[in-house]
C-alpha cells in the first residue's frame, strides 16, 4: 500500500520524508516537481502522477502537498482519504498544520505517522486512540516535561484499539458533563447575471462537542427528518436505528467530532437569503470601467445577516481600481487582480453598497466576462432548510447532563455571475 | 520517575533538536545512516557506525518509552543498510513476543517483522504462525500485517504464509478481518478458494469493519462476485430479445427449453444488501468502493442508488473531486439516466481548479439529450467567456460533440461557434475553427458562407491547427468556393516557408487538389509549391512532395495510379465520430488507479467476465458444528505466561545475582521430535527451546512442546501422566488440553529442571484413550542462559578458572567461518551464550551460566595463523564443558 510519504512546502523542498517498507529515494519526487512546474498553479497539479515505477498520489493542504508514493494497484481514494486524514491529525493535535509547526513536532509527527500506518496500511486513524499512544503537545505540557523529563508517550497501554467502540477512551470523567451540538448548513448556489438561481442546495452537518462521564449512549431525533436526503454518519451511529424509526443513536467520541452530514433534497425550493445588484461595464473605448454593487437580504426569516464578505477576482486587464464604499473596508490588490470587501453585519434600512471606476490597461481590448462574485455569509440561530431537532435523551449513566444546540447558515460556494 | 529521569530529559531534549536538523533539508544525503537520533557525540564518531549501533541497541533496554519507540523507528528506517547489527536486537523482541499483555506482544511482532534482514525470515516465520494462534484479536490483526512484510521480504515463504492466511481469515474478529484480506492480495489474490467457506461471515461482518478493511475487502469482494456468480444483468437483455421474438414460435420453445429464469444466487444478494448500508459513510474511498461494486455486480435496475453518494463525494476536497469525477464520467457515458437528475451539480464555478471544470464539463457533454441541451448551451456559452482559456477551448470542444450527438441543435451550435469566429482570443478561435470543421464534414451541404468567412480568417490567426484546418477545409470543398480558393493557395504559396510542418502538408495537399479540380488556374502555383517542398527540410514534406507530384503531374513514367488521383483526392470522405476521452476506460474496473490512469498499473487484477454457469455454490455452506469448534480451537489458551514482569517499560531482566543474565543472542528455530504421528497413532509432538527464562522456576529450562493432531477426529485430554525422572530432577507440566480439533495444532510450554546434566526426561504422554512413552533429552547448549559481562571481567573469571576447570581443544575452522559475525552465529546457534565484547579481532569471548546452578561457562576461540583456532572452555561443571567442546568442534570446523 503506502510505501513512503513526503513533504513538499509551496518553495519545492522536501521538508519531511517518512519510509513504511523499504527506502524510496527523494529522486522520485522530481516527477513531481516537473508536473508541479506544468500545471503552473498548485490546485492544478494533478492527484496522480504515474512515474517508470512507482505512482505518486498527492494532497495540496495548507500550502503543503503532502505526497505519497506507491508501488502497485491501489484505489487512489483509499491514499487520498488517508492523506487528508493524516492533514486532520496533524490539524488537530498542533491546531495549526504550517510546516513551521511540523518541523517545531518533528518528534511527535514522526510518532503519530509510524502509529497511523503499518507497512503502508492504516493502522490507528482515530484520533482518540492516537491522543492516547502520543499525547498532543500544549505548551503546558512541554514545559512540564522540560522540568519533570516526562514526555508525550502516553504512559497507558491504547486500550481504545481493542474496544467494540474504537472512538471512545474508557473511564472518562467530567465534573461539569455537557454536550452541545452545532447544526450549520451551507448554501451552495450559483446566480445568474438576471439574479434567477441557476443552481442552489444546502449541505449540512451536525457537529458535537460531547464531554460527558462514562459510557453515555445518546439518541437525537428530529422533528422533520424527512427533509435530509442523502446522509453520512459518523461510525458510532447505529445505521440501523436510523434506517427503522429515522433517530441517531450512538455512543459518542469523547470531545469534538462531526455526528452526521446531509445534504437536503434538491427537490425543495431553497430561500436564498442574499441578493446582490450590479453594474459592472467595461467600455471597448475607454480605459475606464464603471463598477457598482449593492448587497441586501432577502427572506432571511427576521434575522441579521452576519459576517459578509464579498470577493471577486477581476479579469486580467484590470490595472487598479478606485472605490468608495457604505460599509466596511475594501481591498484590491494589483498583483492578484483579487478584489474584497468585508462588508461585516447588514442593515436593512440601510444597504451597503460599493462604487467607483476601474482603471484598465491603455490599449487593452475589454474583457469577455465581467468578473464573478463570491459571497460569504453567516446567519446565526437559522437552519435554513428548516430542519429542527425533537430531543436529546442520555441512557446508560446517571447524572443530567447539560444540552445545547445551536443553528447557524452560512454561504458555502455561492457565486454571483455578473 | 526515579532520580535519574533528569539525565533522560536531557538527552530527550537532544533528540528534538536533533531530529528537527536532520529534518530540514541540509547537504548530506539523505540516506546517510547517521540519523543523529540520540547525542551529538554519537554522531561525531559515525564513522564507528558499530559503537553508535550499540548505544541504540542499548537504548533498546531503556526505561523511557518515548526513546524507545524512536529507536523502534529508527530500527525499521536503517534495519536493513546495518544488517548484521539489527540481528542484535532481535532477542529484545523475541521475549516480548511471550509478554502477557497483548499490545506489548502486537508491537514487539509490529517491529520485529519490520526488520528487513533475511537472516530473521525464520524466526519471523515462527512469531507469526504463534501470534496468528493468539488468544488476543490485536495480535492476530498485526500477525496479518506481518506476513505482508515477510513475503516482500521473502517471496519464497509464499506457502507457508498461505497456511496462516487460511487460518486467519476463519478468523471471526472484525479487528483481523481486514487486515488479513489485505493480505491474501497481497500474497495470493488467485487463490479465491480460500474465500469461500468465508464468504458469509465476512459479508456479515463487513459493516463492523474499520473503513479502511472495508475497501479491501469490498474490492476483494467483487472479483469474487465476478467469478462465482452469473450475470444478473442478462435478465434484461433477455426481456428484450423475448418481446423482439415475441411472434416467433421457434424463438418461443429455443428460450423455454435452453435456459431457465433468472434467479439470484442468495449469496449474491447478501453481498449486495450488505453493502448498501457503507454508501452512508464518511469515508470517500468506501462510498467509491460500494459504488464500483454495484456498478459491476449489482443487477442494472439497482445501481440506481449509488449516484446521490457519489454527488455527496463532490462536496469533499479537489482531490476528491477529481477522482469521483472520473468515474462518474465512465459511469455517465453508459448509463445517462443514473446522473440525469443531479445535472446541476456538475455546472462548473469560476473557482474550481481547471482539472475539476474540465471533467464536470465531460460529464455534463455525457449527460446531454434533446430535453436539457437549451440549458446546458445557455451554460456553456458564460463558459465559454471564461476567463481561464484552456477550459473556454474545452468547453468549444463539448459545444462540438453535443452538436454532432444532437442533431436538432446542430445549426444552432455551429451558428455559435461562428460567432465565435470574431473572438479575441486566438485559442478561442482556433479551438472555434477546429471543431467547425469537424462539424461542416458531417453536413457540408449548405455551408458555402461558412467556408468563405474561415478563409478570411487566415490573415489573422496564427496557430498552426487552426491554419491546417481553414486550409483542408477549402481543399476538400474548393468547388463550392472556385472563386476563394485559387485565391488562398496564392496567399499560401508566399507565406510557405515561414508555415508550421501542419500547415504546410496542408498547403500541399490543397495544390493538389485544386490542381485536380481546377488546373487552369493553379497549375504554375501548385508547381511552384511542389518545388519549394522539394527542397524543405522536413522529411515528411519531401516525402509528400514527391508523392503528389508523381501522382497528379502527368508525365511518362507515371503509372496507372495517376489516372485514379482524383478519385484518391477527393474521395468521401468519412466524418470524424466526437467521442469522450472517457469511452475506453470502463474496462478497467472503476475505482482503481488503472482507471484513473487509464492503463494498466502494476499489480492490477482483472475483473473476469461474469462465468456461463454458476460454480458449486455449495461451497460456501459452512457446517455450524464445525464452525463452533474451530472456535475454540483458536480460543484454548495457546501461550501460557501467567507471571511475567511486563510492561511498556519492563523490558528490562531483573538481576539474579552479580552476574548479569541477559537475553538470548540467537534462538535457533531447531525442533526436536517428541512423539512421530506414526507412533502416537495420529498425534505428533515436537519441542523446542525458546530460550527464556522459565517462568515456572529458576532452575528449569523452558520447553515448548508442539501438538499437531494428524487425524481426522479429536483428540481429547491431553495430558502429562506418570513420568520417570531421575532423583532431583523436577518439571512442571503444562495444564491438560481439553480437546484438540483434526489438523489443529497446539503449543504449550513446560519447564524442566535437568540438573545441569543431560540425562534424558522420560514421561508419558496420555491421551484420553492412550499412553505414549516419550524422551526429553536436552542439548547441553540448552542448559545454559547468556549472561552479560565486560571483557576485563571475563579475564578475571578465567582466571579463577583454569587448570582442571579447563578443557581445550585445536580445530581447523573453514575459511568462511573465520569472520566474527559468522563465528558468533555458528556458536549461538548451538549454545545459548552471551557475547562478551572483545577488543582483539582474531579472540571471541563467549559467557553463560548454567540453568541449575549458576556456574559460569565461558567459552573462547582464539583464531590462530593457518585457520587453525584454539577453544578453551572454562567451568565447574568440567561435564558439560566438555561434551560442549566436543559439540562446539565440529560447528566451527564445517563449512
Amino acid at each position: 500500500m503506502i510505501h513512503s510519504l513526503f513533504l513538499i512546502n509551496s518553495s519545492g523542498d522536501i521538508f519531511l520524508e517518512k519510509h513504511w517498507k523499504s527506502v524510496v529515494s527523494r529522486s522520485v519526487c522530481d516527477y513531481f516537481f516537473e508536473a508541479q512546474e506544468r500545471a503552473t498553479e498548485a490546485e492544478n497539479v494533478p492527484p496522480v502522477i504515474p512515474t517508470p515505477h512507482h505512482y505518486l498520489l498527492s494532497v495540496y493542504r495548507h500550502k503543503i502537498f503532502f505526497v505519497a508514493v506507491i508501488q502497485t494497484e491501489v484505489p487512489p481514494l483509499f491514499v487520498i482519504e488517508f492523506l487528508h486524514r493524516v492533514v486532520d491529525t496533524f490539524q488537530d493535535y498542533f491546531g495549526v498544520c504550517s510546516e513551521v509547526v511540523l518541523k517545531d513536532n518533528v518528534v511527535v509527527v514522526y510518532e503519530v505517522l509510524e502509529e497511523m500506518l503499518d507497512n503502508g496500511f492504516p493502522l490507528a486513524t482515530e484520533s482518540n486512540i492516537l491522543k492516547e499512544l502520543i499525547k498532543p503537545p500544549t505548551i503546558l505540557r512541554t514545559v512540564v516535561n522540560t522540568i519533570t523529563g516526562s514526555t508525550n508517550v502516553g504512559d497507558q497501554l491504547p486500550t481504545g484499539q481493542l474496544s467494540v467502540v474504537p472512538w471512545r477512551r474508557t473511564g472518562v470523567k467530567y465534573t461539569n458533563n455537557e454536550a452541545y451540538f452545532d447544526v450549520i448548513e451551507e448554501i451552495d448556489a450559483i446566480i445568474d447575471k438576471s439574479g434567477s438561481t441557476i443552481t442552489a442546495e444546502i449541505q449540512g452537518v451536525i457537529d458535537a462537542c460531547v464531554k460527558l462521564t462514562g459510557m453515555p449512549d445518546l439518541t437525537l431525533s428530529f422533528m422533520n427528518p424527512r427533509l435530509l436526503d442523502d446522509v453520512s454518519f459518523h461510525p458510532c451511529v447505529r445505521f440501523k436505528r436510523w434506517e427503522s424509526e429515522r433517530i441517531l443513536s450512538f455512543i459518542p467520541p469523547d470531545g469534538n467530532f462531526r455526528l452526521l452530514s446531509y445534504h437536503v433534497s434538491a427537490q425543495n425550493l431553497v430561500a436564498i437569503p442574499v441578493y446582490v445588484k450590479h453594474n459592472i461595464s467595461f467600455r471597448d473605448s475607454s480605459s475606464l470601467g464603471r463598477f457598482e454593487i449593492t448587497v441586501g437580504p432577502k427572506q432571511t426569516m427576521g434575522k441579521t445577516l452576519e459576517g459578509v464578505m464579498v470577493t471577486s477576482q477581476m479579469p486580467k486587464g484590470v490595472l487598479n481600481m478606485s472605490l468608495t464604499s457604505s460599509h466596511g473596508m475594501h481591498v484590491f490588490d494589483p498583483v492578484t487582480k483579487l478584489l474584497s470587501w468585508d462588508v461585516g453585519k447588514i442593515n436593512p434600512q440601510k444597504l451597503p453598497s460599493l462604487k467607483g471606476t476601474m482603471s484598465l490597461q491603455a490599449g487593452a481590448f475589454k474583457p469577455d466576462e465581467n468578473p464573478t462574485i463570491n459571497l460569504q455569509f453567516k446567519i446565526q440561530q437559522l437552519a435554513i432548510s428548516g430542519l429542527k431537532v425533537n430531543r436529546l435523551d442520555m441512557y446508560g449513566e446517571k447524572y443530567k447532563p447539560f444540552k445545547g444546540i445551536k443553528y447557524m447558515t452560512k454561504a458555502g460556494k455561492f457565486q454571483v455571475r455578473t | 520517575m526515579s532520580s535519574n529521569s533528569l539525565g533522560y530529559s536531557e538527552q530527550g531534549g537532544e533528540t528534538v533538536s536533533e531530529l528537527g536538523q536532520e529534518a530540514v533539508p541540509t547537504t548530506a544525503p539523505s540516506a546517510s545512516p547517521a540519523f543523529g537520533l540520540f547525542s551529538s557525540d554519537t554522531k561525531r564518531q559515525s564513522s564507528s557506525d558499530d559503537s553508535f549501533y550499540l548505544t541504540s541497541m542499548a537504548t533498546t533496554f531503556s526505561v523511557l518509552p518515548e526513546i524507545k519507540k524512536l529507536v523502534y523507528v529508527y530500527l525499521m528506517r536503517y534495519a536493513e543498510e546495518q544488517q548484521d547489527l539489527a540481528l542484535l536486537s532481535i532477542s529484545t523482541f523475541q521475549r516480548a513476543l511471550k509478554d502477557p499483555n497483548q499490545l506489548i506482544r502486537a508491537s514487539a511482532l509490529r517491529v520485529l517483522s519490520s526488520i528487513r534482514v533475511p537472516i530473521i525470515v525464520p524466526i519471523m516465520m515462527l512469531s507469526i504462525k504463534e501470534a496468528a494462534a493468539d488468544l488476543s484479536p490485536y495480535v492476530r490483526k498485526n500477525a496479518a500485517h506481518a506476513i505482508q512484510k515477510l513475503y516482500s521480504l521473502d517471496p519464497e515463504q509464499k506457502e507457508m504464509l498461505i497456511e496462516v492466511i487460511e487460518k486467519l481469515l476463519k478468523d471471526k474478529s472484525t479487528l483481523v478481518a481486514g487486515s488479513v484480506v489485505m493480505s491474501f492480495e497481497e500474497v495470493c489474490p488467485d487463490r479465491i478458494d480460500l474465500i469461500h467457506k468465508n464468504y458469509r461471515k465476512l459479508c456479515n461482518l463487513l459493516v463492523d469493519v474499520e473503513e479502511w478493511g472495508q475497501v479491501v475487502i469490498i474490492h476483494m469482494m467483487t472479483r469474487y462476485a465476478r467469478t462465482q456468480f452469473v450475470s444478473p444483468w442478462k435478465e434484461d437483455e433477455e426481456y428484450n430479445e423475448k418481446n423482439f421474438y415475441e411472434s416467433d414460435e421457434e424463438q418461443k420453445e429455443k428460450n423455454l427449453k435452453g435456459k431457465k429464469p433468472y434467479a439470484m444466487d442468495p449469496d449474491h444478494r447478501l453481498l449486495i444488501r450488505n453493502t448498501k448500508p457503507l454508501l452512508q459513510s464518511r469515508n470517500a474511498a468506501v462510498v467509491m468502493a460500494v459504488a464500483q461494486l454495484y456498478w459491476h455486480v449489482a443487477p442494472k435496475s439497482e445501481i440506481g442508488i449509488v449516484s446521490k453518494s457519489l454527488v455527496r463525494l463532490l462536496r469533499s476536497n479537489r482531490e476528491v473531486q477529481y477522482i469521483v469525477l472520473q468515474n462518474i464520467a465512465t459511469m455517465s457515458i453508459q448509463r445517462k439516466g443514473l446522473f440525469e437528475p443531479y445535472l446541476k451539480s456538475f455546472y462548473v464555478r469560476s473557482t474550481d481548479p481547471t482539472m475539476i471544470k474540465t471533467l464536470k464539463l465531460e460529464i455534463l457533454t455525457n449527460l446531454a439529450n434533446e430535453a436539457n441541451i437549451s440549458t446546458l448551451l445557455r451554460e456553456f456559452q458564460t463558459y465559454v467567456k471564461s476567463q481561464d482559456k484552456q477550459f473556454a477551448a474545452a468547453t468549444i470542444q463539448a459545444i462540438g460533440r453535443c452538436a454532432t450527438n444532437i442533431s436538432e441543435v446542430t445549426d444552432t451550435c455551429l451558428n455559435g461557434l461562428v460567432c465565435l469566429l470574431s473572438n479575441r482570443d486566438e485559442i478561442v478561435v482556433a479551438e472555434s475553427v477546429v471543431v467547425i470543421k469537424k462539424l461542416l464534414q458531417t453536413q457540408p451541404a449548405h455551408h458555402g458562407e461558412i467556408i468563405k468567412h474561415m478563409a478570411k480568417l487566415l490573415d489573422n490567426i496564427t496557430v498552426p491547427v487552426a491554419r491546417a484546418s481553414i486550409l483542408w477545409l477549402i481543399g476538400e470543398y474548393c468547388e463550392r468556393v472556385p472563386k476563394i480558393a485559387p485565391d488562398v493557395l496564392r496567399k499560401m504559396a508566399k507565406s510557405f516557408t515561414s508555415e508550421d510542418d501542419l500547415v504546410k502538408l496542408q498547403i500541399l495537399n490543397l495544390g493538389a487538389k485544386l490542381y485536380l479540380t481546377n488546373s487552369k488556374q493553379t497549375k504554375f502555383l501548385t508547381q511552384y509549391i511542389l518545388n519549394l517542398g522539394k527542397y524543405d527540410q522536413s522529411y515528411d514534406i519531401r516525402d509528400r512532395t514527391r508523392f503528389i507530384r508523381q501522382l497528379i503531374v502527368p508525365n511518362e513514367k507515371s503509372g496507372a495510379l495517376s489516372k485514379y488521383a482524383k478519385k484518391i483526392f477527393l474521395a468521401q470522405k468519412p466524418a470524424p465520430l466526437l467521442e469522450s476521452p472517457f469511452k475506453d476506460r470502463d474496462h478497467f474496473q472503476l475505482g482503481t488507479l488503472s482507471h484513473t490512469l487509464n492503463t494498466r498499473a502494476t499489480g492490477y487484477l482483472e475483473l473476469s467476465n461474469w462465468p456461463e454457469v454458476a460454480p458449486d455454490p455449495s461451497v460456501r455452506n459452512v457446517d455450524a458444528i464445525e464452525l463452533v469448534s474451530a472456535s475454540i480451537a483458536v480460543t484454548t489458551p495457546a501461550i501460557l505466561s501467567p507471571s511475567l514482569v511486563a510492561d511498556l517499560e519492563g523490558l528490562n531482566l531483573s538481576s539474579s545475582s552479580v552476574i548479569d543474565v541477559s537475553i538470548p543472542v540467537f534462538v535457533p528455530m531447531k525442533t526436536h521430535e517428541l512423539l512421530h504421528r506414526m507412533s502416537g497413532k495420529g498425534l505428533a509432538a515436537h519441542y523446542h527451546f525458546p530460550r527464556q527464562p522459565c517462568i515456572y522456576g529458576d532452575q528449569m529450562v523452558s520447553v515448548q512442546v508442539t501438538l499437531t493432531n494428524t487425524t481426522d477426529e479429536k483428540i481429547e485430554n491431553i495430558h502429562i501422566g506418570e513420568r520417570k525422572l531421575p532423583s532431583d530432577m523436577r518439571m512442571h507440566e503444562f495444564s491438560p488440553i481439553e480437546s484438540l480439533e483434526p489438523e489443529g495444532s497446539i503449543t504449550v510450554s513446560m519447564g524442566i529442571d535437568f540438573c545441569d546434566s543431560t540425562q534424558t526426561a522420560s514421561l508419558k504422554l496420555c491421551t484420553k484413550d492412550n499412553h505414549f512413552s516419550v524422551n526429553i533429552q536436552p542439548p547441553v547448549g540448552e542448559l545454559l542462559l547468556p549472561v552479560i559481562m565486560s571483557e576485563r571481567d571475563f579475564k578475571k573469571e578465567k582466571g579463577k578458572l583454569t587448570g582442571m576447570n579447563e578443557t581445550s581443544a585445536s580445530v581447523t575452522v573453514a575459511p568462511q567461518n573465520s569472520t566474527r559475525l559468522v563465528i558468533v552465529q555458528k556458536v549461538v546457534n548451538v549454545a545459548n551464550l552471551g557475547v562478551v565484547p572483545s577488543g582483539e579481532d582474531n579472540i571471541h569471548r563467549f559467557a553463560a551460566k548454567t540453568v541449575h546452578s549458576g556456574s559460569l561457562m565461558l567459552v573462547t576461540v582464539e583464531l590462530k595463523e593457518g585457520s587453525t583456532a584454539r577453544l578453551i572452555i572454562n567451568t565447574e561443571k568440567t561435564v558439560i564443558g566438555s561434551i560442549l567442546l566436543r559439540e562446539l568442534k565440529p560447528v566451527l570446523s564445517q563449512g
